[in-house]
Protein backbone atom coordinates (compact mmCIF):
# COMPACT_ATOMS: atom_id res chain seq x y z
CA UNK A 1 0.00 0.00 0.00
CA UNK A 2 2.80 2.34 0.95
CA UNK A 3 4.58 1.36 -2.25
CA UNK A 4 1.60 2.41 -4.39
CA UNK A 5 1.44 5.69 -2.51
CA UNK A 6 5.14 6.27 -3.16
CA UNK A 7 4.78 5.45 -6.86
CA UNK A 8 1.86 7.88 -7.22
CA UNK A 9 3.80 10.62 -5.43
CA UNK A 10 6.88 10.16 -7.58
CA UNK A 11 4.70 9.98 -10.68
CA UNK A 12 3.16 13.31 -9.77
CA UNK A 13 6.62 14.86 -9.28
CA UNK A 14 7.87 13.41 -12.58
CA UNK A 15 4.79 14.79 -14.32
CA UNK A 16 5.77 18.26 -13.13
CA UNK A 17 9.26 17.77 -14.59
CA UNK A 18 7.77 16.82 -17.94
CA UNK A 19 5.07 19.53 -18.09
CA UNK A 20 7.35 22.50 -18.93
CA UNK A 21 9.02 20.49 -21.70
CA UNK A 22 5.67 19.35 -23.10
CA UNK A 23 4.40 22.96 -22.92
CA UNK A 24 7.38 24.27 -24.92
CA UNK A 25 7.01 21.53 -27.52
CA UNK A 26 3.25 22.12 -27.87
CA UNK A 27 3.65 25.90 -28.08
CA UNK A 28 6.14 25.71 -30.95
CA UNK A 29 4.20 22.92 -32.60
CA UNK A 30 0.95 24.93 -32.47
CA UNK A 31 2.18 28.49 -33.04
CA UNK A 32 5.21 28.13 -35.28
CA UNK A 33 5.06 24.83 -37.13
CA UNK A 34 1.26 24.77 -37.24
CA UNK A 35 1.06 21.18 -38.32
CA UNK A 36 0.22 18.01 -36.45
CA UNK A 37 3.31 15.78 -36.20
CA UNK A 38 3.07 12.36 -37.87
CA UNK A 39 1.51 9.65 -35.65
CA UNK A 40 0.34 11.94 -32.83
CA UNK A 41 -1.28 9.05 -30.98
CA UNK A 42 1.90 6.99 -31.03
CA UNK A 43 3.92 9.97 -29.78
CA UNK A 44 1.44 10.56 -26.95
CA UNK A 45 1.66 6.91 -25.92
CA UNK A 46 5.44 7.19 -26.11
CA UNK A 47 5.41 10.17 -23.75
CA UNK A 48 3.18 8.23 -21.38
CA UNK A 49 5.63 5.31 -21.45
CA UNK A 50 8.54 7.66 -20.71
CA UNK A 51 6.58 9.06 -17.78
CA UNK A 52 5.68 5.62 -16.41
CA UNK A 53 9.19 4.33 -17.03
CA UNK A 54 10.93 7.22 -15.27
CA UNK A 55 8.53 7.00 -12.33
CA UNK A 56 9.09 3.27 -11.74
CA UNK A 57 12.81 3.75 -12.34
CA UNK A 58 13.09 6.52 -9.72
CA UNK A 59 10.97 4.67 -7.13
CA UNK A 60 13.08 1.55 -7.65
CA UNK A 61 16.32 3.51 -7.36
CA UNK A 62 15.20 5.10 -4.11
CA UNK A 63 14.22 1.72 -2.70
CA UNK A 64 17.14 -0.36 -3.88
CA UNK A 65 20.17 1.50 -5.08
CA UNK A 66 20.47 4.80 -3.25
CA UNK A 67 20.29 3.50 0.34
CA UNK A 68 22.71 0.70 -0.44
CA UNK A 69 25.10 3.01 -2.32
CA UNK A 70 25.10 5.52 0.51
CA UNK A 71 25.53 2.89 3.22
CA UNK A 72 28.43 1.32 1.37
CA UNK A 73 30.13 4.66 0.76
CA UNK A 74 29.86 5.36 4.48
CA UNK A 75 31.04 1.91 5.55
CA UNK A 76 34.00 1.89 3.19
CA UNK A 77 35.22 5.31 4.32
CA UNK A 78 34.77 4.53 8.03
CA UNK A 79 38.15 4.73 9.87
CA UNK A 80 37.19 1.54 11.78
CA UNK A 81 36.97 -0.33 8.49
CA UNK A 82 40.09 1.24 7.00
CA UNK A 83 42.27 0.61 10.04
CA UNK A 84 45.94 1.59 9.91
CA UNK A 85 46.74 5.29 9.95
CA UNK A 86 43.12 6.35 9.62
CA UNK A 87 42.47 5.32 13.23
CA UNK A 88 45.24 7.65 14.35
CA UNK A 89 43.69 10.54 12.45
CA UNK A 90 46.32 10.53 9.72
CA UNK A 91 45.67 10.14 6.02
CA UNK A 92 47.66 7.57 4.11
CA UNK A 93 46.29 7.32 0.61
CA UNK A 94 47.22 3.65 0.35
CA UNK A 95 44.74 2.77 3.11
CA UNK A 96 41.91 3.72 0.81
CA UNK A 97 42.50 1.04 -1.83
CA UNK A 98 39.01 -0.44 -1.35
CA UNK A 99 37.51 3.02 -1.80
CA UNK A 100 39.19 3.43 -5.20
CA UNK A 101 38.07 -0.04 -6.22
CA UNK A 102 34.51 0.67 -5.12
CA UNK A 103 34.56 4.07 -6.88
CA UNK A 104 35.66 2.45 -10.13
CA UNK A 105 33.16 -0.42 -9.85
CA UNK A 106 30.18 1.77 -8.96
CA UNK A 107 31.14 4.31 -11.65
CA UNK A 108 31.17 1.56 -14.27
CA UNK A 109 27.96 -0.06 -13.04
CA UNK A 110 25.84 3.07 -12.71
CA UNK A 111 26.94 4.30 -16.14
CA UNK A 112 25.95 1.01 -17.75
CA UNK A 113 22.37 1.56 -16.50
CA UNK A 114 22.17 5.30 -17.29
CA UNK A 115 19.03 5.90 -19.41
CA UNK A 116 20.38 9.06 -21.12
CA UNK A 117 23.45 7.19 -22.30
CA UNK A 118 21.27 4.36 -23.62
CA UNK A 119 19.33 6.96 -25.63
CA UNK A 120 22.43 8.53 -27.18
CA UNK A 121 24.06 5.15 -27.86
CA UNK A 122 20.93 3.89 -29.65
CA UNK A 123 20.88 7.03 -31.80
CA UNK A 124 24.61 6.76 -32.60
CA UNK A 125 24.26 3.13 -33.70
CA UNK A 126 21.30 4.03 -35.91
CA UNK A 127 23.00 7.02 -37.58
CA UNK A 128 26.38 5.41 -38.09
CA UNK A 129 24.62 2.49 -39.78
CA UNK A 130 25.99 0.09 -37.19
CA UNK A 131 29.65 1.24 -37.50
CA UNK A 132 29.37 2.28 -33.87
CA UNK A 133 27.84 -0.40 -31.67
CA UNK A 134 25.56 0.90 -28.92
CA UNK A 135 26.92 -1.53 -26.34
CA UNK A 136 30.55 -0.94 -27.33
CA UNK A 137 30.10 2.79 -26.89
CA UNK A 138 28.44 2.30 -23.52
CA UNK A 139 31.26 0.08 -22.29
CA UNK A 140 33.89 2.62 -23.43
CA UNK A 141 32.01 5.38 -21.61
CA UNK A 142 31.58 3.23 -18.49
CA UNK A 143 35.33 2.50 -18.39
CA UNK A 144 35.97 6.24 -18.63
CA UNK A 145 33.64 6.96 -15.73
CA UNK A 146 35.24 4.16 -13.68
CA UNK A 147 38.73 5.63 -14.12
CA UNK A 148 37.44 9.17 -13.58
CA UNK A 149 35.54 8.51 -10.34
CA UNK A 150 38.40 6.43 -8.97
CA UNK A 151 40.91 9.22 -9.67
CA UNK A 152 38.45 11.72 -8.24
CA UNK A 153 38.27 9.70 -5.02
CA UNK A 154 42.08 9.71 -4.86
CA UNK A 155 42.01 13.50 -5.27
CA UNK A 156 39.67 13.89 -2.29
CA UNK A 157 41.84 11.57 -0.19
CA UNK A 158 45.06 13.32 -1.17
CA UNK A 159 43.53 16.80 -1.00
CA UNK A 160 45.17 18.03 -4.22
CA UNK A 161 43.54 20.93 -6.11
CA UNK A 162 40.77 19.95 -8.51
CA UNK A 163 41.58 22.37 -11.30
CA UNK A 164 45.00 20.87 -12.09
CA UNK A 165 43.41 17.49 -12.80
CA UNK A 166 40.73 19.01 -14.99
CA UNK A 167 43.15 21.24 -16.90
CA UNK A 168 45.47 18.27 -17.48
CA UNK A 169 42.44 16.32 -18.69
CA UNK A 170 41.59 19.09 -21.16
CA UNK A 171 45.12 19.00 -22.55
CA UNK A 172 44.84 15.24 -23.08
CA UNK A 173 41.44 15.63 -24.79
CA UNK A 174 42.84 18.32 -27.12
CA UNK A 175 45.81 16.12 -28.05
CA UNK A 176 43.53 13.13 -28.67
CA UNK A 177 41.22 15.27 -30.80
CA UNK A 178 44.12 16.18 -33.09
CA UNK A 179 44.70 12.52 -33.89
CA UNK A 180 41.15 11.17 -33.75
CA UNK A 181 38.91 10.66 -36.75
CA UNK A 182 36.54 13.62 -37.01
CA UNK A 183 33.73 11.08 -37.44
CA UNK A 184 33.63 10.31 -33.73
CA UNK A 185 34.74 13.61 -32.14
CA UNK A 186 31.26 15.13 -31.70
CA UNK A 187 29.88 11.92 -30.21
CA UNK A 188 32.86 11.62 -27.86
CA UNK A 189 32.31 15.17 -26.55
CA UNK A 190 28.62 14.45 -26.03
CA UNK A 191 29.31 11.28 -24.10
CA UNK A 192 30.80 13.38 -21.29
CA UNK A 193 27.57 15.19 -20.53
CA UNK A 194 25.16 12.30 -20.89
CA UNK A 195 26.82 9.95 -18.43
CA UNK A 196 26.19 12.04 -15.36
CA UNK A 197 22.45 11.76 -14.95
CA UNK A 198 19.72 10.06 -12.95
CA UNK A 199 21.68 7.08 -11.61
CA UNK A 200 25.27 8.27 -11.45
CA UNK A 201 24.91 11.72 -9.87
CA UNK A 202 23.27 10.71 -6.55
CA UNK A 203 25.50 7.69 -5.95
CA UNK A 204 28.72 9.48 -6.88
CA UNK A 205 27.78 12.56 -4.86
CA UNK A 206 27.11 10.36 -1.82
CA UNK A 207 30.55 8.81 -2.23
CA UNK A 208 32.22 12.23 -2.46
CA UNK A 209 30.42 13.63 0.57
CA UNK A 210 31.08 10.43 2.55
CA UNK A 211 34.79 10.61 1.78
CA UNK A 212 35.15 14.31 2.48
CA UNK A 213 33.29 14.10 5.80
CA UNK A 214 35.24 11.14 7.24
CA UNK A 215 38.76 12.10 6.16
CA UNK A 216 40.43 14.31 8.75
CA UNK A 217 41.09 17.83 7.52
CA UNK A 218 38.61 17.73 4.62
CA UNK A 219 35.42 19.75 4.55
CA UNK A 220 32.45 18.14 2.77
CA UNK A 221 31.45 21.54 1.44
CA UNK A 222 34.79 22.46 -0.05
CA UNK A 223 36.26 19.06 -0.96
CA UNK A 224 33.13 16.97 -1.59
CA UNK A 225 32.60 18.49 -5.03
CA UNK A 226 34.47 17.51 -8.15
CA UNK A 227 33.61 13.84 -8.66
CA UNK A 228 30.93 14.70 -11.22
CA UNK A 229 33.48 16.79 -13.11
CA UNK A 230 35.80 13.78 -13.26
CA UNK A 231 32.91 11.55 -14.30
CA UNK A 232 32.03 13.83 -17.20
CA UNK A 233 35.58 14.46 -18.44
CA UNK A 234 37.02 10.95 -18.52
CA UNK A 235 34.39 9.35 -20.80
CA UNK A 236 35.46 11.85 -23.49
CA UNK A 237 39.01 10.54 -23.23
CA UNK A 238 37.83 6.92 -23.16
CA UNK A 239 35.72 7.26 -26.32
CA UNK A 240 38.49 9.17 -28.13
CA UNK A 241 41.03 6.57 -26.99
CA UNK A 242 38.78 3.84 -28.33
CA UNK A 243 38.64 5.67 -31.69
CA UNK A 244 42.41 6.28 -31.68
CA UNK A 245 43.06 2.61 -30.98
CA UNK A 246 40.65 1.37 -33.65
CA UNK A 247 42.29 3.60 -36.26
CA UNK A 248 45.80 2.64 -35.23
CA UNK A 249 44.95 -1.06 -35.48
CA UNK A 250 43.41 -0.56 -38.89
CA UNK A 251 46.44 1.38 -40.15
CA UNK A 252 48.78 -1.30 -38.91
CA UNK A 253 46.76 -4.00 -40.66
CA UNK A 254 46.94 -2.08 -43.91
CA UNK A 255 50.71 -1.65 -43.58
CA UNK A 256 51.24 -5.35 -43.02
CA UNK A 257 48.87 -6.49 -45.69
CA UNK A 258 48.55 -3.88 -48.46
CA UNK A 259 46.06 -6.09 -50.30
CA UNK A 260 43.71 -6.01 -47.34
CA UNK A 261 42.47 -2.59 -48.37
CA UNK A 262 41.21 -3.85 -51.71
CA UNK A 263 39.33 -6.61 -50.00
CA UNK A 264 37.55 -4.32 -47.58
CA UNK A 265 36.75 -1.71 -50.27
CA UNK A 266 35.92 -3.66 -53.39
CA UNK B 1 -3.63 -13.71 -31.47
CA UNK B 2 -0.49 -13.42 -33.56
CA UNK B 3 -0.30 -9.72 -32.86
CA UNK B 4 -0.63 -10.33 -29.16
CA UNK B 5 2.23 -12.82 -29.27
CA UNK B 6 4.40 -10.29 -31.04
CA UNK B 7 3.76 -7.63 -28.39
CA UNK B 8 4.53 -10.11 -25.62
CA UNK B 9 7.77 -11.05 -27.38
CA UNK B 10 8.78 -7.40 -27.76
CA UNK B 11 8.05 -6.75 -24.11
CA UNK B 12 10.06 -9.77 -23.00
CA UNK B 13 13.04 -8.58 -25.05
CA UNK B 14 12.85 -5.07 -23.57
CA UNK B 15 12.74 -6.51 -20.06
CA UNK B 16 15.70 -8.77 -20.80
CA UNK B 17 17.73 -5.81 -22.11
CA UNK B 18 16.86 -3.74 -19.06
CA UNK B 19 17.83 -6.58 -16.72
CA UNK B 20 21.16 -6.92 -18.53
CA UNK B 21 21.78 -3.17 -18.18
CA UNK B 22 21.22 -3.43 -14.46
CA UNK B 23 23.27 -6.56 -13.86
CA UNK B 24 26.63 -4.77 -13.26
CA UNK B 25 25.20 -2.72 -10.41
CA UNK B 26 23.78 -5.81 -8.72
CA UNK B 27 27.10 -7.65 -9.10
CA UNK B 28 29.16 -4.72 -7.76
CA UNK B 29 26.98 -4.19 -4.72
CA UNK B 30 26.67 -7.90 -3.93
CA UNK B 31 30.43 -8.35 -4.24
CA UNK B 32 31.33 -5.45 -1.95
CA UNK B 33 28.66 -6.41 0.55
CA UNK B 34 29.67 -10.06 0.70
CA UNK B 35 33.45 -9.93 0.28
CA UNK B 36 34.58 -6.56 1.59
CA UNK B 37 32.11 -5.34 4.17
CA UNK B 38 30.95 -8.84 5.17
CA UNK B 39 27.69 -7.83 6.75
CA UNK B 40 24.21 -9.20 6.08
CA UNK B 41 22.25 -7.25 3.53
CA UNK B 42 19.88 -4.66 5.06
CA UNK B 43 16.26 -4.79 3.81
CA UNK B 44 16.74 -7.53 1.26
CA UNK B 45 13.09 -7.75 0.19
CA UNK B 46 12.79 -4.01 -0.33
CA UNK B 47 15.95 -4.01 -2.41
CA UNK B 48 14.63 -6.83 -4.60
CA UNK B 49 11.29 -5.09 -5.22
CA UNK B 50 13.16 -1.88 -5.99
CA UNK B 51 15.42 -3.64 -8.48
CA UNK B 52 12.39 -5.18 -10.22
CA UNK B 53 10.82 -1.70 -10.49
CA UNK B 54 14.03 -0.27 -11.98
CA UNK B 55 14.09 -3.01 -14.64
CA UNK B 56 10.43 -2.42 -15.50
CA UNK B 57 10.95 1.35 -15.57
CA UNK B 58 13.97 1.14 -17.85
CA UNK B 59 12.05 -1.07 -20.30
CA UNK B 60 9.14 1.39 -20.45
CA UNK B 61 11.52 4.33 -20.82
CA UNK B 62 13.40 2.87 -23.79
CA UNK B 63 10.12 1.92 -25.53
CA UNK B 64 8.72 5.42 -24.93
CA UNK B 65 11.92 6.94 -26.26
CA UNK B 66 11.60 5.12 -29.57
CA UNK B 67 7.87 5.83 -29.86
CA UNK B 68 7.64 9.40 -28.60
CA UNK B 69 10.71 11.51 -27.87
CA UNK B 70 12.93 10.57 -30.82
CA UNK B 71 10.31 10.85 -33.60
CA UNK B 72 8.90 14.08 -32.18
CA UNK B 73 12.33 15.71 -31.82
CA UNK B 74 13.27 14.77 -35.35
CA UNK B 75 9.90 15.75 -36.85
CA UNK B 76 10.16 19.17 -35.23
CA UNK B 77 13.75 19.66 -36.40
CA UNK B 78 12.70 18.80 -39.95
CA UNK B 79 9.67 21.09 -39.79
CA UNK B 80 11.87 23.98 -38.62
CA UNK B 81 14.43 23.29 -41.35
CA UNK B 82 11.69 23.26 -43.98
CA UNK B 83 10.16 26.47 -42.67
CA UNK B 84 13.55 28.13 -42.92
CA UNK B 85 12.96 30.68 -40.16
CA UNK B 86 16.21 30.80 -38.24
CA UNK B 87 14.81 33.20 -35.67
CA UNK B 88 12.04 30.79 -34.62
CA UNK B 89 14.48 27.90 -34.58
CA UNK B 90 16.72 29.81 -32.20
CA UNK B 91 13.75 30.72 -30.05
CA UNK B 92 12.87 27.04 -29.87
CA UNK B 93 16.48 26.06 -29.10
CA UNK B 94 16.70 28.60 -26.29
CA UNK B 95 13.31 27.65 -24.81
CA UNK B 96 14.23 23.96 -24.88
CA UNK B 97 17.57 24.54 -23.15
CA UNK B 98 16.31 27.04 -20.58
CA UNK B 99 12.95 25.35 -19.90
CA UNK B 100 14.32 21.87 -19.34
CA UNK B 101 17.16 23.04 -17.09
CA UNK B 102 15.45 25.54 -14.82
CA UNK B 103 13.22 22.88 -13.18
CA UNK B 104 15.88 20.15 -13.11
CA UNK B 105 15.82 18.56 -9.61
CA UNK B 106 19.55 17.79 -9.64
CA UNK B 107 20.30 21.44 -10.37
CA UNK B 108 18.03 22.67 -7.57
CA UNK B 109 19.89 20.39 -5.14
CA UNK B 110 23.32 21.51 -6.34
CA UNK B 111 22.34 25.20 -6.20
CA UNK B 112 21.26 24.84 -2.57
CA UNK B 113 24.53 23.11 -1.69
CA UNK B 114 26.48 25.79 -3.52
CA UNK B 115 24.76 28.47 -1.47
CA UNK B 116 25.86 26.81 1.80
CA UNK B 117 29.39 26.50 0.44
CA UNK B 118 29.43 30.19 -0.43
CA UNK B 119 28.19 31.05 3.06
CA UNK B 120 30.89 28.83 4.58
CA UNK B 121 33.51 30.59 2.50
CA UNK B 122 32.25 33.97 3.68
CA UNK B 123 31.10 35.13 0.25
CA UNK B 124 27.51 35.73 1.39
CA UNK B 125 25.65 36.05 4.69
CA UNK B 126 24.41 33.03 6.65
CA UNK B 127 20.75 34.10 6.83
CA UNK B 128 18.05 32.28 4.89
CA UNK B 129 17.27 35.19 2.58
CA UNK B 130 20.80 35.54 1.17
CA UNK B 131 21.13 31.74 0.83
CA UNK B 132 17.89 31.54 -1.17
CA UNK B 133 18.82 34.53 -3.32
CA UNK B 134 22.19 33.04 -4.12
CA UNK B 135 20.75 29.61 -5.00
CA UNK B 136 18.01 31.15 -7.15
CA UNK B 137 20.49 33.35 -9.01
CA UNK B 138 22.74 30.38 -9.62
CA UNK B 139 19.86 28.28 -10.99
CA UNK B 140 18.83 31.05 -13.39
CA UNK B 141 22.45 31.49 -14.46
CA UNK B 142 22.85 27.82 -15.29
CA UNK B 143 19.50 27.62 -17.11
CA UNK B 144 20.41 30.72 -19.13
CA UNK B 145 23.78 29.21 -20.01
CA UNK B 146 22.18 25.98 -21.24
CA UNK B 147 19.69 27.95 -23.36
CA UNK B 148 22.55 29.91 -24.91
CA UNK B 149 24.53 26.69 -25.42
CA UNK B 150 21.74 25.07 -27.44
CA UNK B 151 21.39 28.27 -29.54
CA UNK B 152 25.15 28.32 -30.26
CA UNK B 153 25.01 24.59 -31.01
CA UNK B 154 22.16 25.05 -33.50
CA UNK B 155 24.02 27.93 -35.21
CA UNK B 156 27.04 25.66 -35.40
CA UNK B 157 25.03 22.94 -37.14
CA UNK B 158 23.59 25.45 -39.63
CA UNK B 159 26.99 27.00 -40.37
CA UNK B 160 28.84 23.69 -40.24
CA UNK B 161 31.58 24.84 -37.85
CA UNK B 162 33.74 21.93 -36.68
CA UNK B 163 32.79 20.97 -33.11
CA UNK B 164 36.38 20.65 -31.91
CA UNK B 165 37.15 24.38 -32.34
CA UNK B 166 34.06 25.37 -30.40
CA UNK B 167 34.80 22.95 -27.56
CA UNK B 168 38.53 23.66 -27.36
CA UNK B 169 37.74 27.39 -27.30
CA UNK B 170 35.38 26.67 -24.42
CA UNK B 171 38.09 24.74 -22.56
CA UNK B 172 40.49 27.66 -22.89
CA UNK B 173 37.84 30.05 -21.50
CA UNK B 174 37.22 27.70 -18.55
CA UNK B 175 40.93 27.42 -17.77
CA UNK B 176 41.35 31.20 -17.91
CA UNK B 177 38.29 31.79 -15.70
CA UNK B 178 39.50 29.22 -13.15
CA UNK B 179 42.36 31.51 -12.15
CA UNK B 180 40.09 34.51 -11.58
CA UNK B 181 37.08 32.86 -9.92
CA UNK B 182 36.89 32.51 -6.11
CA UNK B 183 38.35 29.14 -5.08
CA UNK B 184 35.11 28.07 -3.32
CA UNK B 185 33.09 28.20 -6.51
CA UNK B 186 35.46 26.25 -8.80
CA UNK B 187 34.41 22.77 -7.63
CA UNK B 188 30.72 23.59 -7.94
CA UNK B 189 31.27 25.18 -11.35
CA UNK B 190 33.04 22.10 -12.68
CA UNK B 191 30.31 19.81 -11.33
CA UNK B 192 27.48 21.98 -12.65
CA UNK B 193 28.35 21.03 -16.22
CA UNK B 194 27.46 17.41 -15.55
CA UNK B 195 24.22 17.81 -13.69
CA UNK B 196 22.31 19.98 -16.14
CA UNK B 197 21.47 17.43 -18.80
CA UNK B 198 18.46 15.45 -17.60
CA UNK B 199 17.08 12.16 -18.82
CA UNK B 200 14.28 13.75 -20.83
CA UNK B 201 16.39 16.59 -22.22
CA UNK B 202 19.14 14.38 -23.64
CA UNK B 203 16.99 12.33 -26.08
CA UNK B 204 15.08 15.43 -27.23
CA UNK B 205 18.18 17.56 -27.77
CA UNK B 206 20.01 14.70 -29.49
CA UNK B 207 17.05 14.13 -31.81
CA UNK B 208 16.91 17.87 -32.53
CA UNK B 209 20.60 18.01 -33.51
CA UNK B 210 20.52 14.85 -35.58
CA UNK B 211 17.24 15.88 -37.25
CA UNK B 212 18.65 19.29 -38.20
CA UNK B 213 21.88 17.86 -39.55
CA UNK B 214 19.90 15.33 -41.58
CA UNK B 215 17.60 17.92 -43.18
CA UNK B 216 20.22 20.60 -43.97
CA UNK B 217 22.08 19.80 -47.16
CA UNK B 218 25.81 19.27 -46.78
CA UNK B 219 25.64 18.40 -43.09
CA UNK B 220 26.50 14.97 -41.79
CA UNK B 221 24.30 13.72 -38.90
CA UNK B 222 27.29 11.99 -37.32
CA UNK B 223 29.84 14.82 -37.34
CA UNK B 224 27.41 17.76 -37.19
CA UNK B 225 24.35 16.30 -35.46
CA UNK B 226 26.02 15.43 -32.17
CA UNK B 227 27.67 18.04 -29.97
CA UNK B 228 24.68 19.90 -28.50
CA UNK B 229 24.97 18.06 -25.18
CA UNK B 230 28.70 18.75 -25.08
CA UNK B 231 28.04 22.49 -25.38
CA UNK B 232 25.24 22.32 -22.82
CA UNK B 233 27.66 20.83 -20.29
CA UNK B 234 30.42 23.34 -21.10
CA UNK B 235 28.72 26.74 -20.82
CA UNK B 236 27.38 26.21 -17.25
CA UNK B 237 30.97 25.89 -16.01
CA UNK B 238 31.88 29.30 -17.47
CA UNK B 239 28.69 31.03 -16.38
CA UNK B 240 28.87 29.69 -12.81
CA UNK B 241 32.46 30.92 -12.43
CA UNK B 242 31.49 34.35 -13.79
CA UNK B 243 28.53 34.31 -11.38
CA UNK B 244 30.94 33.63 -8.51
CA UNK B 245 33.18 36.50 -9.59
CA UNK B 246 30.36 39.02 -10.04
CA UNK B 247 28.17 38.13 -7.06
Amino acid sequence: MELIHHILNTGWATLFDVVPIAAILMFFQAVVIRRVPPNPKRIAVGFLYVLIGLTLFLVGLEMALFPVGETMARQLTDPQFLGGDALLGRVNWLDYAWVYAFAAAIGFATTAAEPSLIAVALKAEQISGGAIKANGLRIAVAIGVAVGVSLGAYRIVSGTPLHWYIIAGYVVVILQTIWASKFIVALAYDSGGVTTSTVTVPVVTALGLGLASTIPGRSPLLDGFGLIAFASLFPIMAVLAYANLAEWLQKRRHLRDPNGQEETNP
Amino acid sequence: MNEFLQIAKGLARLLMDAARDLLPIVVVIAFFQAVVIREPFPNLSETLIGTALVVLGLAFFVRGLEMGLFPLGEAMAQAFAKKGSILWLMGFAFALGFGTTVAEPALIAVAAEAASTAAEGGLIGHDEQSLDDYAYGLRMTVALSVGIAIVIGVVRIIKGWPIQWVIIGGYLCIVALTFFAPAEIVGIAYDSGGVTTSTITVPLVTALGVGLATSIRGRNPMTDGFGLIALASLTPMMFVMVYGMVY
